[in-house]
């Protein structure tokens, strides 16, 4: 037994994220847990490296009990975690990265060398080819990520935890890390590997354990399990894995994008003519790994970041370069990616928020004077048409959980009648799964009203369950457009990861 | 970690429990701060030897002891409600400004030129003086907004460089060879000052008390007006706490940049011609270095409320009034004041120091994080 | 504008070649003049250079300091007023390094613990110094006076001897302390630890770095060169002055941005202030142009603005700079 926690109890105000949890992990064994967001399964991991202390329970490493007072005693006792979010210095270099903390010295000074040729020996060993001098923010996310595991693995870590690794890379870095995975087991190396995607977990793991609401609701063997099984045990209820939506009838282009050449914050070539178009009444799905240019294009439709050359229109009207207010006024309505920083201000109350793109416009306020009665009024309306869990309209939307924010984002984008086209990045990140199912049939019910929707989301569920026609983006472009009703996964993943038609 | 409920207030521990009104609340910590500003100026007086009750005594004495005092006490605190609604407005939109020193001083000095220039009937005359000093600081203002948004350069910076740039400016226009300088005529001996202004541009004293306050309690209003309850004011608001939220929303941050820095600087330019039409009638250089700073203190004791600027101000104004009589009777320095401010901005940006020291836990109060980087 | 670079590494070298000719051919015209701006370009500069080392090594560690100023000012003070009164300069300097150490602890203390707005936290620092100083001010005063050390050989050199090689201890501390904190930050442990923190100090804390402790640990160190810089004005002034920092400080924050963080691009940014200084307090002697002295003293101030203008803009801070740590 490398690891084994029990009865961990972690409580934050006003939430319990563990609840009791036990779990255990064999030398040699990739155990994965399985949960949706917010069921614990990241706060188990971080008391078992260390960083967060439990309220109750114990941890025994190696069968006996420890006390991990921070990440340091975890690493000393070989137990190595490679987090969601890349722990990274972007402007050190890989070498200095994974030597930091356990610095090797010549003399009271560095020395490189020795901290380069440790690295390339570990590279070596486990199989993970970097370069010791690249700079780390140079890299791609796939590179960046086997440098984080290396760094555990220079801590001689025999307990490798991985949080939600596969969520930024390609399905071929994903297939590619889940060899690595295999290796290191092979090697003795014992592995919990977080995920919420199924086809992985019955890809590579020997168990599973399920959390939900804070609690294990399941620990069983992956042989003899199915995604429809592990989707069963996450959610506690049969699933459904499809939206159901009657066919689309699409009518008139609303949005027409020509030859769409967009820069991203570097100055490099992100969107790299790019044709597009999505009609009323229809919900186009832009499928792809985040980093090939959806954002970037999403930004451009939206009018906050500017086109290099090609062309946007709505409705036939001119969108290209005319920012964001007259991209309004046009009719478009903007689901953001990062709610947090684009969608919403924490500190402004839940109706203000509610006009935040059109508190100047009729009756919300005349000649420059806001008529605050007429946004209460409205905000009262939308709060119950969309269901937002809220003591009062005037609560700052900071306090809200995600999905209740969500909703809001919703409510103010989704209930304006002269809206033609919905652009909807990623709607349903971070968002439980009541509120993703009340954000999915808002959407197909806006279709079905008539609205445009273009779709971008790193989820293939999603796409395949909302979209009509799925267009696939690949490092700037679009390589494909499909109807969904013929598309299968593999295909969209080949497309995906940059094969397909035409490629050898 | 889901984001859900926060919790709900914890009960003060065991200690001397506090009980205030709920309308109590927002002002306790600023009450609290003052309290100990003035508590650890005691303690310094006390070094020197003096006995801060009365060097204290004194102080207030000298500023609400007699009509004159009060007058006086007012007049100290209307450059300085222009100088806190300068600070708390560009705070309200997200931004720094410590220039109020060099806004004031080019409001004060292109005031008295237009002042001493034109000879226009009273009613004219006085707006007019007055719009000419705002509208000189207005363009430091604009300059460090375009700094700020197009070029990145961070507001903190900007702003102190100009407050220097603005000291000698100012000072070379009223030496002896300067175009703004008085003549040899009405200057025998040659100080580096302008011209009297005409009467005509007199601010008046209204029984005793400067009408120029008043006039600075009417632009507070007028700006919690336009920050509460137009769309200028939410756009303001919104780039203030969010900017990616506000581009989202279509507005145009760089226009706003600058426009909050140009009415900021406005503010404090006014503050200053207020100061030379309503109270020294002409301009010299001789500086408070603490002016900018004393904005600072009091934007925040007043948590940028401008309604709440004004109380705020009345106290800095009567601790600086109070000096002189401070000063002819005990032995204490006038800086002391300046400690004193210190010591209160040291609380007032720390609510954690105060609310441990009178025992408050669990109540999170909102800190203020204005600094984002030099990269704007 | 992204430049190819070699194309960067042409127009540097091409600058700075003009610079040494500027230099030659000065020389060549009047030596005396010259030279006496070179020496006093070295003086105005090593203060600002102090300052700004004291900058960096902070917002490297992710801690903003504006008050730079209040802790020049401070150790000015307390050292003038410890050597004043016991007599003995080595007392005046501990004591004035020693203050600055108590506003960069205090610095610490607000930014780490209290986590309060680190401008305004630099602010309070500013008043109090000022108000601190001014306070406790006692007329008439004076103190030992600060040998000058010329560095045997070097300097007879013809306009590098004078400026270099010819200087108060303190000056020589400035170059020293130029090139320790240049290996102290890419050549040591102390160095890696610390560029992580100001950085991305959430990856610093998952490998066991204890954040809390360097912040606080390097500002209070870093304080040292303020007080250092505070001490270098009173070497040249050789008395107390109420306000006498004069902005410097906040000159040295500019310093510290044009020169990217790196203690070379410091002193290159020292040197062109200093430069700037020294030609104003030379042409006012001079009289060789009539301008109004108001406008030499303005000079510093623009060129920091105009620099930052042009330069500003593709400034990276640290990116951990103004953010209090919160662990996860």
């Amino acid at each position: 037994m490398l690891i084994e926690a029990t009865g961990i109890t972690k409580r934050f105000p006003g939430v319990t994220a563990c609840d009791d949890v036990s779990a255990h992990l064999e030398k040699g064994e990739i155990l994965g847990l399985l949960g949706e967001n917010g069921a614990g399964k990241s706060t188990l991991v971080k008391v078992l490296f260390g960083l967060y202390p439990q309220d109750e329970g114990t941890v025994r490493v190696h069968g006996k009990e420890v006390t991990l007072r921070d990440s340091g005693d975890a690493i000393a006792l070989g137990i190595g975690m490679v987090h969601q979010h890349f722990q990274l210095v972007p402007t050190l270099t890989v070498a200095e990265n994974i030597i930091l903390g356990a610095e090797p010295l010549r003399r009271r000074f560095l020395d490189r060398r020795r901290a380069e040729r440790s690295v390339a020996e570990l590279s070596e060993r486990y199989g993970l080819e970097v370069d010791p001098h690249a700079l780390v923010e140079d890299l791609p996310v796939g590179i960046q990520q086997r440098v984080e595991i290396l760094k555990a693995l220079s801590r001689s870590a025999q307990i490798l935890i991985l949080d939600e690794p596969t969520a930024v890379l390609t399905p071929q870095e994903t297939d590619e890390l889940l060899k690595v995975m295999r290796g290191l087991a092979a090697s003795g190396v014992g592995i919990i590997f977080i995920t919420h995607k199924l086809r992985e977990v019955l890809a590579v793991t020997d168990r599973v354990t399920v959390m939900r609401g804070g609690r294990v609701v399941g620990d069983f063997a992956t042989e003899g399990a199915t995604q429809q099984s592990l989707a069963q045990a996450m959610v506690g209820r049969a699933v459904v894995l499809r939206v159901d939506k009657a066919p689309a009838t699409p009518g008139a282009a609303v949005l027409d994008v020509h030859a769409l050449q967009v820069r991203d914050d570097r100055g490099q070539q992100a969107v790299r003519g790019v044709d597009l178009q999505v009609r009323s009444g229809e919900i186009v799905g832009i499928a792809g790994v985040e980093g090939n240019g959806q954002r970037e294009l999403v930004e451009a439709l939206a009018g906050i970041r500017s086109v290099e050359t090609g062309s946007v229109a709505i409705t036939g009207a001119e969108a290209t370069n005319v920012g964001p207010r007259r991209i309004h006024n046009l009719g478009v309505a903007h689901i953001p990616e990062d709610r947090e920083k684009d969608g919403l201000v924490g500190v402004y109350s839940i109706a203000d928020n509610l006009v935040l793109t059109s508190y100047f416009e009729e009756p919300f306020a005349r000649r420059a004077v806001r008529r605050l009665d007429e946004v209460d009024a409205r905000a009262r309306t939308l709060v119950q048409r969309f269901d937002v869990r809220t003591p009062s309209i005037g609560t700052p939307v900071k306090s809200l959980s995600g999905g209740n924010k969500q909703k809001v984002i919703v409510a103010r984008e989704l209930s304006d009648p002269e809206n033609r086209l919905v652009i909807a990045s990623q709607p349903t990140r971070g968002v439980d799964v009541g509120s993703i199912e009340f954000v999915h049939n808002q959407l197909v019910k806006a279709r079905d009203e008539g609205m445009a929707i273009l779709l971008v989301s790193a989820e293939l569920d999603e796409i395949f369950g909302l979209a009509d026609r799925i267009a696939v983006m690949y490092e700037g472009r679009i390589v494909a457009t499909l109807d969904a009703a013929g598309a299968t996964r593999e295909q969209v993943g080949l497309l995906m990861a940059g094969g397909g038609a035409g490629t050898p | 970690m889901t984001g859900a409920t926060t919790a709900p207030d914890t009960p003060a521990p065991s200690g001397p429990r506090i009980d205030v009104g709920r309308w109590m609340r927002p002002a306790l910590v600023p009450l609290v701060a003052i309290a100990l500003g003035l508590l650890l100026g005691a303690i310094l007086i006390l070094s020197i030897g003096e006995n801060p009750l009365d060097a204290y005594g004194a102080i207030i004495e000298g500023a609400f002891g007699s009509p004159d005092a009060v007058g006086r006490t007012l007049e100290k605190a209307t450059p300085l409600v222009f100088g806190g609604l300068a600070v708390a407005f560009a705070f309200k939109g997200g931004l720094f400004n410590i220039g109020g020193q060099g806004q004031i001083l080019i409001g004060a000095v292109f005031a008295a030129w237009a002042g001493f220039t034109f000879d226009l009937p009273t009613v004219i005359q006085i707006p007019f003086s007055l719009l000419v000093g705002g509208l000189a600081a207005s363009l430091l203002g604009a300059l460090v907004g375009w700094l700020k948004a197009v070029r990145g350069v961070h507001e903190v910076i900007s702003t102190i460089m100009l407050n220097f740039v603005a000291a000698n400016f100012t000072e070379w226009l009223v030496n002896t060879s300067g175009p703004f300088a008085d003549p040899p005529a009405t200057n025998p001996s040659n100080l580096a000052r302008t011209p009297l202004i005409n009467s005509s541009a007199e601010i008046p004293h209204i029984g005793g008390l400067p009408l120029g306050f008043f006039f600075s309690v009417v632009v507070a209003t007028v700006c919690w007006w336009l920050l509460e309850r137009t769309t200028l004011g939410f756009e303001i608001r919104t780039v203030g706490h969010n900017r990616h939220a506000a581009a989202y929303a279509g507005i145009n941050v760089v226009l706003l940049t600058i426009l909050v820095m140009t009415i900021s600087a406005f503010l404090a330019g006014l503050g200053g011609a207020v100061e030379t039409l309503g109270v020294t009638g002409r301009f010299e250089p001789g500086s408070n270095a603490f002016l900018g700073f004393a904005g600072i203190t009091i934007a925040l004791l007043a948590r940028t409320n401008p309604l709440a600027v004004v109380p705020a101000a009345l106290l800095i104004g009567a601790l600086q009034a109070g000096t002189s009589l401070m000063q002819a009777r005990t032995g204490v320095p006038p800086e002391i004041v300046d400690l004193i401010q210190a010591f209160i901005l040291f609380f007032v940006a720390a609510p954690v120091v105060v609310l441990w020291i009178i025992r408050r836990r669990g109540q999170e109060e909102e800190r203020l994080q204005l600094t984002t980087g030099w990269g704007g | 504008m992204k430049l190819d670079p070699k194309v960067k590494r042409i127009i540097l070298w091409s600058i700075v070649a003009a610079i040494v000719l500027g230099w030659i051919l000065a020389y060549r015209w009047d030596a005396d003049q010259t030279t006496a701006v070179a020496s006093r370009t070295v003086r105005a500069a090593a203060p600002l250079l102090l300052g700004a080392l004291c900058g960096v090594i902070g917002e490297r560690t992710g801690v903003f300091n504006i008050g730079i100023e209040g802790q020049m000012l401070f150790a000015a003070f307390v050292g003038f007023m410890a050597a004043s009164y016991s007599g003995s300069l080595l007392l005046g300097i501990a004591a004035g390094v020693a203050g600055a150490m108590v506003l960069g602890l205090f610095l610490g203390w607000a930014a780490v613990t209290l986590k309060m707005d680190q401008i305004i936290a630099g602010t309070v620092i500013n008043v109090f110094a000022l108000g601190f100083t001014s306070f406790y001010y006692v007329q008439g005063r004076t103190m030992p006076s600060f040998p000058s050390w010329s560095v045997p050989g070097l300097d007879g050199l013809p306009l590098l001897g004078k400026s270099f090689f010819s200087n108060p201890p303190l000056t020589y501390l400035a170059m020293i302390a130029t090139v320790v904190v240049w290996i102290g930050l890419f050549k040591t442990r102390w160095g890696l630890r610390t560029l992580a923190v100001g950085e991305n100090p959430g990856a610093a804390d998952a490998v066991g770095v204890n954040v809390i402790f360097k912040r606080y640990v390097n500002v209070t160190i870093a304080a040292s060169l303020a007080g250092f810089a505070g001490l270098h004005l009173l070497q040249s002034a050789n008395s107390f002055d109420r306000g006498m920092t004069n902005g410097q400080g906040f000159i040295a924050l500019a310093v510290m941005i044009v020169g990217r963080w790196h203690p070379f691009g410091a002193a290159a940014g020292a040197a062109l202030f200093g430069f700037c200084i020294a030609l104003e307090a030379q042409l006012q002697f001079n009289d060789a142009l009539d301008i109004p002295p108001q406008f030499f003293g303005m000079i510093p101030y623009v060129t920091t603005i105009a620099v930052l203008a042009i330069a500003g803009i593709r400034a990276r801070p640290p990116a951990a700079g103004g953010h209090p740590f919160e662990k996860e």
